[in-house]
């Protein structure tokens, strides 16, 4: 069977590519194979070689897994989850399934057993592709209870050998056997393709659910396949780029971008030779588009910097500055701003020498757009990429609505905004500042619960985010201020933002968490966290010495340097138009370290307002009452799970606010 | 016990006849008797392991089957035929590959180019072929490299693939040394105290690893090891070394049970 006999059997040809008839994955495949056949669709690398399929090659595979699967007996309407590190071979299990009629359910290769159970019991999932012994362990595991369960397909036969094979089958032999069998399927599978549409549903995936349960959503072939073509457009993104595959293959990024986006402009997908291997992979690859957390580009960054300290003093003094100048006009370059011939010429010196060599080791050379989301990043961090002439911009989405919300026009990014409205997004705020979209991209439902469906996405399909922001008058840009639960109101009625005003505080290496509190007062005050890693390095440095934590958080010096920090922050909070009452009057540096064993944090390390509010209740009264410091005692676990108390006297200070005259002025 | 006729062990590997037989070896250094009128074999396919206190002669036994020691008395036999005295490269080719106790790899090579050492038994290229990188020694590197790619992907060292041995952790260095023998594909594989000094962890992978080259490959193992636990969880069957002489030979539970063996573990004064 050749692509090109299936492509015509789905009446699909060259001339006949209308938009609307190219309404499933599975229907950009056969396309794809004909138009882009020889381009490469996927690579991996194995045995220390990029191995590489081409769109006609993947049609192929697909093609006969999906024979392969009929056969197995998986029909329209079965889900099919998927679990292993991102590999060629399970992009294809999830085309596979979707030619059949079933839904891909791709699962975090790292879940523990019981967390997989559920979700394999909450979908029926008929049959598990597994990657490997750790993941098929995992489902035989909890097989017993899963009554839907037919069987697992895996990949690497490694250590299997004396498995029980009767419900066990070799990814590589179910292939095999549908091409086999095509002879008596190919017309089935042709068939069932061509009556697919964009309402059928093209994947499931599973949200992380810090509250409760994981829910899983519903995405259909209009919600990826209209946001990909969109997206694509918006940033220009064609058959000549390419994109290296790292990031959990059940996060719906992942998804967007390595099978939505990808399929729809016939992209190259490259897969990293293992998880630890992705940084040396990323270089090789050199990909032109580019995502990640800022956490990543953070720990990056941290590398580079620590790799710098320990080169020669010319070079050093290289570093220093064109990465100066680099700062200083980079970004303007990068939005096609003019700088002047001088500048220009001083900037290219610096990407022969320095930022060249550097973007070519951090495996960036290429990227010409990049996107970071997830998490406020800092602006220093943003503007350290944008100077090298990475074209890094910030998106703003969620899992509900295919990843796209928002995001940055090239020549209009900023650190604190997340851009306008994605090609075909509505986006309004109601009265509480609760951010609501409607878009082509908007789930179809939470499976099996129709509650939380309602009470997510209402009759006219605006769907609610669960975060509060604004649109900024200057930019047109919206800005996220917080989860609109923990957004409120001062005493005076201006609007209190805790997270707006702790991720600036954490933007600063000295202070590891911050902790706002103001809903309901007439002023806001900090419990304070300081990073025991870069004040312990300081205070090496400057020959203070200290047996602890608590004896470090405490002394003068230190608290000397934070209350500089906050005020810096006061002084950048108090320039906004809307927050500006959110600075920070009072603060005080807890004497022990926030943490997830004391519930203090999620296990994500996340901060729990309520229980720390409780739990601190005489230092936080003590912040509004006006003295000076305070003695407290406080409960701790240990890792072991012994409990134990700690006792300690803490300063609070008071820090110069600013009002907006003042900064003006 | 059926010495000779193969058996399937509960969990579906098959194990045959002796693929090693050490008849009455005596070992000894002038005067010091290191191994004293020992007997045991090693069978096809199976994991045996060979534990002892310190001094017991665990090591000169090692060294004795891979022929780098030669008994006064005794006789090794080689899947059936008396074994002559060799030189160890001989050893080598006919199938036997070495891990050592203090790590033996070329520090300041990389980890490719070590594991590529152990395939030194498999090139047959001329010196000629060889310094002008023309013909056969062309296609041999490459299907050498392959061989190793191979090992390198089994022992889930890809990341140090080009770092120079010296540079890594002990533990990754013990997985690099395994991974040189492998590379030779042997039929009996060595492994002279494979986990000593490494973390829970790291002890771990390294009885994970040892059990799937004994399964993919069907790969004999013997191996000397300090740590019990991982002696009873891993091994087929159990030779019992202390002061030169064998005390217990059998199954771990059997051996967990021998008098003799308690008695040298917990220490006993000796006759």
């Amino acid at each position: 069977m050749t692509n090109t006999t299936n492509a015509e059997a789905l009446d699909i040809s060259m001339d006949t590519q209308l938009d609307d008839q190219l309404n499933t994955v599975p229907k950009l495949l056969a396309r794809n194979a004909i138009q882009y056949a020889n381009a490469p669709a996927y690579r991996e690398k194995e045995y220390g070689i990029w191995q590489s399929w081409t769109w006609s090659q993947t049609a192929k595979e697909v093609n006969a897994l999906a024979l392969g699967f009929l056969d197995l007996g998986i029909k329209k309407g079965d889900h099919i989850a998927i679990v292993g590190r991102n590999r060629p071979y399970f992009y294809w299990a999830m085309v596979a399934a979707q030619s059949v009629g079933a839904v891909p359910v791709p699962l975090y290769k790292d879940a523990v057993a019981e967390e997989m159970a559920y979700v394999l019991d909450h979908c029926n999932a008929s049959y598990v592709v597994a990657e490997d012994q750790e993941q098929v362990d995992k489902v035989i595991d909890v097989i017993d209870d899963l009554k839907d369960m037919k069987g697992i397909i895996f990949l690497d036969p490694r250590g299997m050998r004396k498995y029980d094979k009767s419900s066990l089958f070799d990814f590589k032999e179910v292939q095999q056997n549908g091409r086999d069998k095509s002879s008596k399927l190919q017309k089935t599978l042709d068939a069932i393709i061509k009556s697919q549409n964009g309402d059928n549903t093209c994947a499931m995936l599973y949200t992380s659910g810090t509250t409760g349960r994981p829910k899983g959503v519903v995405l259909s072939n209009r919600n990826i396949v209209e946001t990909a073509k969109a997206t694509c457009e918006f940033d220009t993104l064609s058959v000549n780029d390419s994109v290296l595959a790292y990031l959990p293959m059940a996060w719906v990024g992942d998804f967007i971008f390595s099978i939505g986006q990808a399929y729809t402009s016939g992209f190259c997908v490259a897969c990293p030779e293992s998880g630890e291997t992705m940084q040396h992979d990323l270089r090789e690859v050199g990909p032109t588009y580019f995502f990640a957390p800022p956490r990543y580009f953070e720990s990056m960054l941290t590398s580079v910097q620590i790799r710098m300290e320990d080169a020669g003093k010319f070079k050093r003094w290289l570093f220093k500055v064109f990465m100066a100048h680099a700062k200083e006009v980079g970004p303007k370059i990068l939005d096609g701003k003019p700088v002047g011939l001088y500048a220009n010429l001083k900037y290219l010196l610096g990407e022969l020498l320095i930022t060249g060599p550097l973007k070519n080791t951090l495996g960036l050379s290429r990227v010409r757009v990049g996107y970071t989301a997830g998490e406020a990043i800092g602006p220093e961090l943003f503007e350290f990429y944008r100077s090298l002439g990475i074209n890094i911009k910030q998106l703003y989405g969620q899992t509900e609505a295919s990843v796209f919300i928002t995001q940055q026009n090239d020549g209009e990014v900023s650190a604190d905004t997340v851009g306008k409205p994605s090609p075909g997004v509505e986006l309004k705020i109601d009265e509480k500042g609760q951010v609501f979209y409607r878009s082509v991209g908007s789930f179809v439902e939470y499976f099996k619960d129709k509650k939380s469906t309602a009470e997510t996405k209402d009759k006219e399909g605006w769907v609610a985010t669960g975060d509060a922001g604004f649109i900024e008058k200057t930019s047109g840009q919206l800005r996220i201020i917080d989860r609109a639960k923990d957004v409120g109101k001062l005493k005076d009625g201006s609007m209190f933002a805790p997270k707006f005003v702790e991720n600036k505080h954490k933007f600063y290496a000295n202070i590891l968490e911050s902790v706002v509190f103001g809903d309901g007062k007439d002023k806001c005050v900090a419990f304070l966290n300081i990073d025991l890693t870069a004040v312990g390095n300081w205070a090496e440095r400057n020959n203070i010495a200290y047996a602890s934590y608590q004896e470090l958080a405490g002394h003068p010096k230190v608290y000397e340097m934070i209350q500089k920090n906050i005020e810096e922050v006061n002084e950048s909070v108090a320039q906004d138009d809307m927050l500006s009452s959110c600075q920070i009057h009072r603060f005080l540096i807890l004497h022990k370290q926030l943490d997830a064993d004391d519930d203090e944090l999620t296990r994500t390390q996340k901060v729990r307002r309520n229980i720390i509010a409780e739990k601190y209740s005489d230092l936080l009264k003590a912040l509004y009452d006006g003295s000076s410091e305070i003695f407290t005692q406080t409960e701790v676990t240990y890792e072991d799970g012994r409990k134990g108390s700690i006792s300690a006297t803490l300063e609070i200070r008071d820090a110069v606010v600013h009002s907006k005259k003042q900064v003006a002025a | 016990m059926n010495a000779v006729n193969s058996h399937i062990t509960p969990d579906g590997r098959t194990i045959g006849a002796p693929i090693m037989e050490m008849k009455n070896i005596t070992l000894r250094f002038g005067g010091v008797v290191a191994i004293k009128d020992i007997s045991f074999d090693i069978k096809e396919g199976e994991i045996r392991a060979i534990i002892g206190p310190n001094g017991a002669g665990k090591s000169s036994m090692l060294n004795v089957i891979n022929g780098f020691y030669h008994p006064q008395e005794g006789e090794v036999h080689f899947r059936g035929k008396k074994r002559k005295s060799l030189k160890p490269h001989q050893i080598a080719k006919q199938g036997i590959a070495r891990t050592f106790q203090n790590i033996a790899l070329f520090k300041g090579m990389s980890t490719l180019d070590n594991i590529m050492t152990g395939r030194l038994t498999h090139m047959k290229a001329g010196l000629l072929s060889q310094t002008l990188w023309w013909g056969n020694a062309q296609r041999e590197e490459v299907e050498n490299r392959e061989v190793v790619e191979k090992v390198i992907d089994f022992l889930e060292i890809q990341t140090i693939r080009k770092t120079p041995v010296g540079r890594l952790p002990y533990g990754l260095q013990k997985r690099v040394e395994l991974g040189r023998a492998l590379a030779a594909e042997p039929k009996l594989l060595l492994l002279d105290e494979p986990m000593a000094g490494m973390n829970v962890e790291e002890k771990e992978d390294m009885s994970r690893f040892i059990l799937d080259v004994n399964d993919e490959f069907g790969t004999t193992i013997a191996l000397i090891e300090h740590d019990m636990g991982v002696v009873m969880d891993i091994a087929d069957r159990v030779v019992v070394m202390d002061y030169g002489k064998k005390i217990g030979d059998g199954t771990p539970q059997e051996v967990r049970s021998n008098q003799n063996v308690i008695d040298a573990y917990l220490g006993v004064a000796h006759d």
